[in-house]
């Protein structure tokens, strides 16, 4: 279970405080919704559960089946389960994608005691994982990210997450920049890995995705803290009648 | 064999004080006295048994060197050499070394173990006393070196020491020593001429593809370069040959100043290949007690059609001054320059390459990767002029510097000169650093902090890389991420 208890955060040298005081828990098997307008800190969550450095946890705490995951350097939490897929995935020129997806699964498995996988081995998993999410051979050769378009970064992500098996996945505005065919290539992505031993919190500014990918719990999040928690009724509900209904003074 | 009488005489008139110096004629432990001059440069003449015409021609380089000055425009800082107090000849056998492994640096000793360099070959890449017979030994039960061997001679490719090339081909050695990179080209070219060591030979004759890559690895149990290693590779009409220089592992060395020479000749329709990985003994911490390279390397496309293409990886050594460098004098001859220079530490890197172009039809392509972490600082300098008949010049250069955190420095200083109006020059230069977000990007893959920078600047210098022969390439990708250890964070 990720158990997430009075977090507060703020960006290092700065004052003002971006998340101030989160309270959340996302059993194993359940897949959770984070809504919220622009600012609201929902990327700031994001990257403090996979441990991005710039940001200081003045308060509060973060586990991940009872391990403390702030003592946990990012590729430590990798390790132990923690995947983010980002909302910006970032380029790499002249590291070819195959190359940077086999150092990743490598590393990962050996973190985890695992037999790192022989080239047959890894290049028969990336092809068939790969095909299910429409990612070309082609694509795979290239510069890591680079010259993509959104809808191929974003299966991209989709598919490091599939080869790394996390049992805690993060994603971080995975619907922006997607078109509709590409959005359902990708939510089935995503479904295809729920499972009774992982949990997913899914960060989305509009509901649309979880049409797609329907959660279990949506929280909705502003400025930098949980206003309102409920079923999968909820991200409709706020389809209809926007985030301003959720005004700081309503919720308290 | 004996030494001719002449020098006997002179080596006899040397006086009492540099005799005690370790100044004897035991063949095992023999020693030039510190300091140069016209004696000492006689009795290494005279240790190598070399006819008149080379101790000749090194005196003379001798004479040019004693009117020069040390060069002083490169981006590096080190304290005054003094000529005088250093030893200009060692036996192969030098007694100088560490006992055993329990001596040797333990860095460099996780180094060699990171590298997957077996016991044995670690300890004499250490520089371990006696540890270059045990080697030996083991080299001459594998039947590789013999096999290699026969093939070249199948071939009629000639590839021995210089110092076996001097008494064994002495019309080729004559015709070609010098002609690349002159006696007085400059003051570390003079003083290499004067006092060098040994190093290769290398002659393809007319037609011949030499059967394949030659690498120093394969004379590493024949004979200690030194500090003032010599090269000279010939390749005739039509030839072509690839020549690998260097290994991945951090080789120790007692003598800081290195100055090699090297000269590559390509005929008509000629092709030489040389590729270097560099990795001398960078310091420690501080930058202290690494190597000084000091190198003049130079190619000469002499005939027409021929091409001369180099490739270097350099990552030791406490200060870099080196300029692998083509003439384009046969009409359209071409020359290439691959680099990569990573510094770290407080190592210190001024490198580039100068493509001169003297015919018609002329082309050079150069790429250059500077890497700089911790305190370093890397420069890239480079000349590339088109003379008044090198009408239908081309040349395209890239280079690229990375920086890895805010202590490091990286200077790009290109000289561009055309002196016709038919030259297309083109040059491209980027600076960049690792940002933090693909660092992090990398990390919560599962990456290591290091594995992350090895991968993100293996990435960087890949078009480089590519370059290097194929079983060069998987060992430098490892000697990135290990050169640049300690670089973040």
């Amino acid at each position: 279970m990720l158990e997430i208890k009075n977090l507060h955060v703020r960006v290092e040298d700065e004052d003002t405080e971006i998340l101030r005081g989160i309270d959340l828990a996302v059993p194993k098997g359940e897949v959770h919704a984070i809504m919220g307008p622009n600012g609201s800190g929902k990327s700031t969550l994001s990257y403090v559960i996979a441990g991005k450095d710039g940001y200081e946890v003045t308060d509060g705490s973060i586990t991940w089946d009872g391990e403390d995951l702030l003592a946990l350097s990012p590729d430590e939490r990798a390790a132990r389960g923690v995947f983010l897929a980002f909302q910006y995935p970032v380029e790499i020129p002249g590291v070819a994608t195959l190359t940077f997806l086999r150092t990743a699964v490598n590393a990962v498995r050996k973190a985890r005691g695992e037999k790192e996988l022989n080239t047959a081995d890894f290049m028969r998993l990336v092809r068939e994982k790969a095909e299910a999410l429409g990612v070309k051979q082609d694509m795979l050769k290239r510069g890591l990210n680079v010259g993509f378009s959104g809808g191929e970064k974003k299966r991209n992500e989709i598919l490091q997450m599939a080869l790394l098996e996390p049992t805690l996945c993060v994603l971080d505005e995975t619907d922006s920049g997607l078109d509709i065919d590409a959005l359902r290539i990708v939510s089935e992505g995503v479904n295809t890995l729920r499972g009774p031993e992982r949990a997913m919190l899914v960060i989305t500014h509009y509901q649309r995705l979880l049409n797609y990918i329907v959660p279990d719990r949506v929280h909705v999040l502003q400025e930098g803290r949980i206003v309102r928690s409920g079923g999968k009724e909820l991200a409709e509900e706020l389809e209809r009648t926007g985030y301003a209904e959720f005004g700081e003074g309503k919720a308290a | 064999m004996a030494a001719v009488p002449e020098t006997v005489e002179q080596v006899k008139d040397l006086s009492v004080d540099q005799y005690k110096y370790g100044f004897t004629t035991d063949i095992e432990t023999v020693k030039a006295p510190k300091g140069l001059s016209e004696e000492v440069i006689r009795f290494i003449s005279a240790k190598k048994d070399e006819p008149e015409w080379m101790l000749a021609w090194r005196l003379d380089a001798y004479e040019r060197w004693k009117t020069m000055t040390e060069p002083r425009w490169a981006c590096v800082h080190y304290p005054k050499i003094d000529f005088q107090d250093l030893y200009y000849y060692s036996a192969p056998k030098s007694t100088q070394g560490p006992k055993s492994l329990d001596e040797v640096d333990p860095e460099l000793l996780r180094t060699y173990e990171k590298l997957g360099i077996p016991l044995e070959e670690q300890k004499v890449l250490a520089g371990v006393e006696g540890a270059r017979v045990a080697v030996d030994a083991v080299f001459d039960s594998v039947s590789v070196v013999t096999t290699f061997k026969e093939e070249l001679a199948k071939a009629g490719v000639i590839f021995c020491p210089m110092s076996e090339a001097v008494r064994e081909h002495p019309d080729l050695v004559q015709k070609y020593l010098g002609s690349v990179v002159p006696k007085s080209d400059n003051f570390y070219a003079a003083l290499n001429s004067a006092v060098f060591s040994d190093g290769s030979f290398v002659y393809v004759p007319e037609g011949v593809r030499c059967p394949m890559e030659l690498s120093t690895y394969f004379r590493i149990n024949e004979k200690q370069t030194g500090q003032f290693e010599r090269t000279l590779i010939i390749a005739d009409k039509g030839a072509y040959v690839s020549y690998l220089e260097g290994c991945t592992a951090p080789m120790r060395d007692e003598n800081q100043l290195h100055a090699a020479v090297v000269e590559l000749v390509a005929l008509d329709d000629a092709e030489i290949k040389y590729s270097t990985v560099q990795n001398w003994y960078p310091g420690d911490k501080e930058g202290k007690g690494g190597v000084y390279n000091f190198v003049t390397k130079r190619g000469d496309c002499r005939g027409r059609n021929s091409k001369i293409s180099w490739t270097q990886v350099e990552t030791g050594s406490a200060i870099t001054w080196k300029y692998p460098s083509c003439i384009l004098r046969g009409d359209n001859s071409r020359g290439e320059f691959y680099s990569i220079a990573i510094s770290n530490g407080h190592q210190q890197v001024d490198s580039g390459t100068k493509m001169i172009h003297l015919g018609r039809g002329t082309s050079s392509r150069i790429i250059s990767k500077g890497i700089s972490a911790g305190h370093s600082s890397n420069t890239y300098r480079g000349l590339v002029s088109a003379h008044r008949k090198a009408v239908g010049a081309r040349n395209f250069t890239q280079c690229d510097s990375l920086l890895i955190g805010d202590q490091c420095s990286a200077h790009t200083v290109p000289y561009i000169e055309a002196k016709n109006a038919h030259a297309h020059f083109e040059h491209e230069a980027t600076t960049s650093k690792i940002s933090e977000d693909q660092l992090f990007y990398c990390m919560a893959r599962g990456l290591d902090e290091e594995a992350a920078v090895a991968l993100i600047v293996n990435g960087f210098v890949r078009d480089v890389l590519q370059h290097l022969p194929m079983e060069f390439m998987a060992e430098t990708q490892k000697l990135i991420g290990i050169s640049l250890e300690g670089s973040v964070g």
